[in-house]
């Protein structure tokens, strides 16, 4: 029968329209709210997924699983009386990793020997050039630059990060990246207590 | 569960052609030097001889320090089994001067048109050698070694002034009009004026009839795009209409060209991984993929297991979505606006929600390292990738297919519009769906198979016609082939480590040379690079799908309406980041 696809396609349109409505009733029936929450955009965002789909950036937003990446930051630990300890040390594998070159740090010298010391006196991160690919954070052997969440940078003008920018407390690395962040700090324990068990051992042989 | 095709003929060509072709003998290269006066016939034996039917990629290497030029041919059958590399060295005294291959493997037109532009490698009896991704009247070969850039710093990155005395400063205060911008001799802008495009409005000409029938006919140039909505980006078709007939085509290409290729040149081995998410950025796990593979090639170290199977799940997840998007923008093509796109743009955003998760980014994953991939697959992110494997994938493709396969109007569109042919397809270098849909089972997955691709049981799709229906259905066809092999996989992936090697951001690459090529959704894309072992490639080249596959697109054109260019175009699947590079 000519026109039979015509109508079978159109079955597919209709049952598309129709489940936008079942869906938002059956939620309203259910007493929970489908739009707005974030048990609504995790369920646009699930293999259950019917009837409307979009998500209302920015009421809304979707759901940032704890691997998204975007433009670095560095990290600080909060030592004794909110004293910043940067844990960058300057050594530069990030510079020299970063494909698109737009981290550029000054390593401090010691003002009496001027040998280099273990951190950075400047750093800056262009974050127009940065292309958000993570090798920085990866390669980092301090664990000291990592990856934002944030993502809403839009500016007026250049974005082009100083240390001051940059530095975020180590509190805020764990509330985006709360399992690395574990896992991170189980390492650096471990090998703590390894140091400490070799210098224990050490003065008994 | 079938077997890849064993290739035990070896070819001896030294022996066929003695005195003309020796064996290639540097360590680390394989395959055959031919004397540049016997290319032709060299190329006419290899092709009616020894059946390599389909020359997928023609490049050129400047080694600068031997002071001499490399044209580099690869050669398949299409048939299966492993491929044969030639090449021709000529010294590196302008003109370089080399045969074109364009009567044997006319396949090669553009990609000698972008030699000759990025190379300045003169193909003698090319009919149409004009720049391609240049523009006429550009200064210099950007790709041979001594070219620099403007924002020239150094030959290779990293650069010296980001660290330990990296005082920021913008580019833009880096004078863009020092010496690194170079002019044509005697070039006053006072008195230039642009070229006109003659040279390409004149490749056109042999199509201009003045009189028939005692009548003063003309045929009429229209040039569609760069900014037409339906070239998929900017793309542009100078075409010649008899009426509505098309009777000449040329495509114009470059206007997103950004040099990949010496970009990659700059760049450390590892820093080019998430550059080649660029290239065709709906697919960057398959780009990836094909990257990793050609430089492992060259390094020779193995994948760890986990890591194979992740790469393949990623791989057919990118195929997946990108032939539902195909088949979305096509239908868009064709005027049936949104709602077929909108449909798979929902099922996109989901495999988008798991790249993210693995990688950390939606459309720039730069997930896979050399020997693996950068983190693992957590349990929870697989579970999605089970749920949509198994449960909503192909109940949607289903729908898909339901939605459009069967009607009629857009059969009465489709149906028995010629696309290409299946010798002609060969002829032109075409690979990819187009390859499969004009009846030629050529995928490499199983012609000429990679990473672990012989482990799965799939079949490879191909329909007989070539006509648009069968071009838009093969699609259907893959994706259910594609949820086959994810299926297999998520089932059969083992635990282990996910990388063989210690994570490194400078990997040893020893001298030589590596062709890694996959069957990306879009066709073939092959990476040729070159080391001489140190910590950034001496060539880094793609061979891009989209790019070879519209040296076609004149011979599909000639003889069809204008209004099928739109949908001809959309069948090839371009997209512009990897065209142009």
């Amino acid at each position: 029968m000519y026109g039979k696809g015509i109508l079978k396609g159109l079955g597919v349109t209709w049952r598309r329209f129709w489940s936008t409505y079942l869906e938002d009733i059956s939620w309203l029936l259910s007493g929970k709210k489908r739009y707005f929450t974030e048990e609504g955009v995790r369920h646009r965002s699930s293999k259950h997924a019917r009837g409307i789909f979009t998500v209302q950036y920015p009421e809304e937003k979707l759901i940032i699983p704890e691997e998204f990446r975007y433009v670095p930051f560095l990290v600080y630990d909060e030592g004794e009386g909110g004293k910043k300890e940067v844990r960058c040390t300057s050594c530069g594998i990030c510079a020299k990793v970063c494909p698109p070159q737009c981290i550029w740090i000054v390593r401090s010298n010691d003002p009496n020997t001027g040998r280099p010391i273990p951190e950075p006196t400047e750093f800056y991160i262009d974050a127009d050039i940065c292309m958000n690919c993570g090798f920085c954070a990866e390669y980092c052997p301090f664990d000291a630059i990592k990856m934002d969440h944030d993502f809403e940078i839009a500016s007026y003008g250049r974005n082009v990060y100083s240390l001051e920018k940059l530095l975020k407390p180590a509190s805020y690395y764990a509330s985006i990246r709360p399992e690395n962040y574990a896992r991170e700090e189980e390492a650096r324990k471990a090998k703590e207590a390894a140091k400490a068990a070799k210098a224990a051992a050490k003065p008994a042989a | 569960m079938m077997t890849a095709p064993v290739q035990t003929q070896t070819v001896d060509l030294v022996a066929r052609f003695p005195g003309v072709v020796a064996a290639e003998t540097r360590p680390g290269y394989t395959g055959f030097v031919v004397e540049k006066e016997k290319l032709v016939e060299v190329a006419t034996a290899l092709r009616d001889e020894f059946g390599y039917d389909l020359l997928t990629a023609v490049t050129a290497v400047d080694y600068l320090p031997e002071n001499k030029m490399e044209v580099v041919y690869h050669a398949y059958k299409t048939t299966g089994g492993p491929g044969l590399v030639f090449r021709v060295q000529v010294p590196r005294v302008d003109p370089v001067e080399v045969p074109s291959l364009i009567h044997v493997y006319p396949g090669v037109d553009l990609q000698e048109r972008e030699a000759w532009d990025l190379m300045g490698i003169r193909f003698t009896g090319h009919p149409d050698l004009r720049r391609i991704l240049m523009w006429e009247g550009y200064e210099g070969h950007p790709l041979r070694k001594d070219w620099k850039e403007p924002f020239y710093e150094e030959e290779a990155k990293p650069f010296k002034s980001r660290w330990p005395e990296g005082k920021h400063i913008l580019a833009e205060e880096r004078n863009p009009f020092n010496d690194n911008l170079k002019f044509p001799p005697n070039f006053d802008p006072e008195k230039w004026v642009p070229d006109n495009e003659e040279s390409l409005y004149a490749a056109l000409k042999r199509y201009t009839v003045e009189s028939e029938d005692g009548m003063n006919t003309d045929r009429i140039v229209v040039n569609m795009g760069p900014h037409h909505p339906s070239t998929h980006g900017v793309f542009r078709a100078a075409l010649t209409l008899d009426g509505e007939t098309i009777v000449g085509l040329k495509p114009v290409v470059g206007y997103l060209h950004r040099n990949h290729d010496k970009i990659g040149e700059r760049n450390t081995f590892l820093q080019n991984m998430p550059y080649t998410d660029r290239l065709d950025y709906f697919n960057s796990m398959s780009n990836n993929l094909a990257y990793a593979i050609t430089v492992e090639k060259l390094m020779n170290i193995p994948v760890a297991e986990r890591a194979e199977y992740i790469r393949v799940i990623m791989a057919e997840l990118s195929r997946v979505q990108n032939h539902l998007i195909f088949i979305g923008m096509l239908l868009n093509d064709l005027g049936a606006m949104y709602t077929p796109a909108l449909y798979a743009f929902e099922e996109r955003e989901l495999i988008l929600d798991i790249f993210e998760e693995v990688s950390g980014a939606r459309m720039m994953c730069n997930y896979l390292r050399f020997g693996g991939v950068v983190r693992d697959v957590s349990p929870a992110a697989m579970h999605k990738i089970k749920d949509l494997v198994f449960d909503r994938l192909p109940a949607k493709t289903d729908e898909m297919e339901r939605l459009l396969a069967e009607n009629e109007v857009l059969v009465a569109r489709l149906k028995g519009v010629r696309v290409v042919d299946a010798e002609t397809a060969v002829k032109y270098s075409v690979t990819g769906p187009v390859l499969r849909a004009a009846g030629v089972p050529y995928d490499i997955r199983r012609a000429d198979p990679y990473s672990i691709y012989d482990r799965f049981d799939f079949d490879v799709a191909v329909r007989q016609n070539g006509d648009m229906y069968d071009n838009f259905m093969i699609r259907v066809d893959e994706i259910r082939q594609s949820l086959r092999i994810l299926g297999q996989a998520v089932k059969q992936i083992p635990d282990g480590p996910i990388n063989s090697q210690k994570p490194q951001y400078q990997v040893r690459v020893p001298a030589g040379e590596a062709y890694g090529r996959i069957e990306s959704p879009k066709g073939e894309l092959a990476f040729y690079v070159v080391s001489n072992g140190k910590p950034n490639p001496w060539r880094y080249h793609v061979r891009p799908a989209s790019f070879v596959n519209i040296t076609c697109l004149e011979q599909m054109c000639i003889g069809t309406k204008i209004q099928d260019f739109v949908a001809l175009l959309g069948m090839l699947d371009i997209v512009m980041g990897e065209l142009d590079r």
